[in-house]
């Protein structure tokens, strides 16, 4: 066990040090001169030689990575060109918002796609594995963007059943002011009992929440089906009917915990590529997440903050998998002793 | 003494595994079917696209102002966007271009994965984990990020989201194709391959390429309707093709700010999105199901 976690550990740092060297080439390779930036418009020659020794710009390649990585260690990500504030700043109010997005959506896909899952492998085979298995693909082949329009049209403008956009109505700001210790807004409003914007919050994140939990739906559906008539096939649960279970009782008691493994595997999977998604469902329903602070980012060229971003997210990645592997092992006894 | 070309020693069934397997096992396929006459539909549709559109002018720059956000109607069947372009036109052209996208983004993944891939996992210790650990620091970025990293790094256009996407793909077939080559490596007949002192470079190519490809074909079916979103969604967000080639992604992002007043705009192109990743899915789920190695030979 032990050993396990420290190779598992020691696998992550790995990959981290990975995703920042990557980083760090891609911002390389980025347009626009950072002395420049740095220095300002109106620059003499000699302020912009200034400006590259101050960021270490005439410094071989290496040793630059090397400041990279040690500024990124002290919390020095740069400075925003558009917000013109720390990067760190901007992502500890953005990240969290995308977290709620995604964290919600995917409460939905283990609430909608388990249950569907289990269904299907009850009925094995029958129409009603059929339908369900064809519905998973069908909703998984969905384009993010063309749900969230379709629905925000229905939904919201037409029918009126729910908010058009935004994370919650603006005015509660002047009636109940938020105090903010996560900064993930649901929460902070639940821990407060600041109930109107808790209430607000769960309105305007229905819509954009099943958007994004559209994919995650579908694909935890399949895993959950595949894994759980997987298992049910193997012995145990012939032996298991043999004793007189129903075949519900042996799907829910013997045939689903063994099949945990894959499905959490997955939602770590789908977590990562769900943030990414959601960049274009904040675009449309204006989350103020990390998405929209990612578009605004790249069409003013802001190196710093897309270099942020991107270490967010992969860093959210690498994370999420390590999480993952260490319940597995709590889970799954087979997992430790290999 | 005759000396036994080592070619005769591996058993042409297991050269040509994956045709045998997919013959067989593919017939009374429903989801296989159904996914396979769609996209035949789409490709002969993209095929023939300049004779069974009504306005094959539209697809690039046509201008038609007078004309401009028609509903759909019996000369436009799928209506006429802001400039007048028939929207049906442009779907069948945007056929073209993500054929042509979900085709380059797999040859190039494959190239790339598969080789290194069968490498990693025939030749294993050191070589295989290093290669392991390159692809997980290119998992851990999600394909979308990355993608759009690259395509503000290049200039955005149609073969900077090709290359984009194919940057975050290849790894999957490396994983795959490794794990399938390390079995293989341990089979008797590669035993008998190095016993006859075939070179490793010919025993890679030769003999584990060949039954690395099952998993990866099946595994490429079901990568194409993924691709097809993918870079739908990076023409939606402008980083994909550019404007006036006619791309579905591209289309319904023109077309999202008038969804309230001309749905069929953005409407129709995101359909064929969906229509296109869903037959992708039904083919490479029905392939999965048919070609499962654990299902054994019993159907």
């Amino acid at each position: 066990m032990g050993r396990y976690l420290v190779r598992r550990l020691a696998q992550a740092a790995l990959v981290v040090v990975g995703v920042v060297v990557l980083t760090f080439v891609i911002v390389r390779l980025l347009p626009g001169d950072p002395a420049a930036a740095y220095a300002g418009p109106r620059a003499s020659p000699e302020d912009l030689a200034r400006a590259r020794e101050v960021l270490g710009l005439d410094k071989p390649v290496i040793v630059q990575l090397g400041m990279y990585m040690s500024g990124l260690v002290r919390g020095e990500w740069g400075t925003s060109l558009h917000t013109r504030l720390p990067v760190t700043h901007d992502l500890a109010i953005a990240f969290p918002a995308s977290l709620e997005l995604v964290g919600t959506a995917l409460l939905f896909a283990v609430a909608i796609g388990i249950p569907m899952g289990l269904l299907a492998a009850r009925f094995f085979g029958t129409p009603v594995d059929g339908g369900i298995r064809l519905g998973s693909m069908f909703v998984a082949a969905f384009p993010v963007f063309l749900l969230a329009l379709i629905l925000q049209n229905l939904f919201a403008t037409k029918l009126g059943w729910f908010p058009v956009a935004g994370e919650y109505d603006s005015k509660l700001d002047a009636t109940s002011p938020l105090h903010l210790y996560t900064n993930i807004t649901i929460v902070d409003a639940f821990i407060t009992g600041n109930w109107p914007i808790f209430l607000s919050t769960a309105h305007h994140l229905i819509l954009p929440a099943l958007v994004v939990a559209a994919y995650p739906i579908g694909v935890v559906t399949q895993m959950t089906r595949a894994a759980v008539s997987e298992e049910s096939s193997l012995d145990h649960a012939r032996l298991e009917r043999a004793l007189g279970f129903t075949p519900g009782q042996v799907l829910r008691r013997f045939s689903f915990r063994p099949s945990l493994n894959p499905i959490l595997t997955l939602l770590a999977l789908v977590f990562a590529y769900s943030l990414v998604n959601a960049f274009l469902v904040e675009a449309i329903f204006n989350w103020p997440g990390l998405g929209k602070y990612a578009v605004e980012s790249i069409r003013s060229l802001d190196t710093a903050a897309v270099a942020g971003v991107t270490l967010i997210v992969a860093l959210a990645y690498v994370l999420a998998n390590l999480v993952v592997d260490i319940a597995q092992t709590f889970i799954d006894p087979r997992v430790r002793l290999s | 003494m005759t000396i036994i070309p080592p070619e005769e020693l591996v058993p042409n069934d297991e050269r040509f595994a994956f045709l045998t397997l997919a013959r067989g096992r593919l017939r009374g396929q429903k989801l296989f079917a159904a996914g396979a006459i769609v996209l035949l539909i789409i490709i002969v549709m993209a095929l023939l696209a300049p004779w069974i559109t009504p306005y094959p002018q539209d697809a690039q720059g046509g201008v038609d102002p007078v004309n401009s956000l028609l509903a759909p109607n019996g000369q436009h069947w799928f209506g006429t966007d802001q400039v007048g372009r028939d929207v049906y036109t442009r779907v069948v052209f945007g056929a073209r271009t993500s054929l042509f996208i979900v085709f380059s983004v797999l040859s190039l993944s494959v190239l790339i994965g598969v080789t290194l891939g069968v490498i990693a996992g025939y030749a294993g210790g050191w070589i295989r984990d290093v290669v392991m650990r390159v692809t997980d620091v290119f998992l851990a970025f999600p394909a979308l990020l990355l993608s759009l990293a690259l395509c503000i790094v290049l200039q955005p256009d149609l073969k900077t989201a090709i290359l984009a996407i194919t940057v975050t793909w290849w790894p999957w077939y490396t994983r795959l194709a490794a794990g399938v080559a390390a079995s293989i490596s341990g089979r008797a007949y590669m035993d008998a391959v190095r016993a006859l002192g075939i070179s490793p470079a010919r025993a890679v190519f030769r003999h584990v390429l060949p039954n690395s490809l099952t998993p990866v074909i099946v595994q490429l079916s079901l990568d194409a309707g993924g691709i097809i979103l993918t870079a739908a969604a990076l023409s939606f967000l402008g980083l994909g093709a550019q404007e006036p080639t006619a791309e579905w992604g591209l289309m319904v992002a023109q077309g999202q700010d008038l969804f309230t007043t001309a749905y069929w705009v953005a409407l129709f192109p995101g359909l064929a999105i969906l229509v296109a990743a869903f037959a992708f899915n039904m083919l490479g789920e029905g392939m999965r199901t048919a070609l499962d190695p654990r299902r054994g030979f019993t159907s």
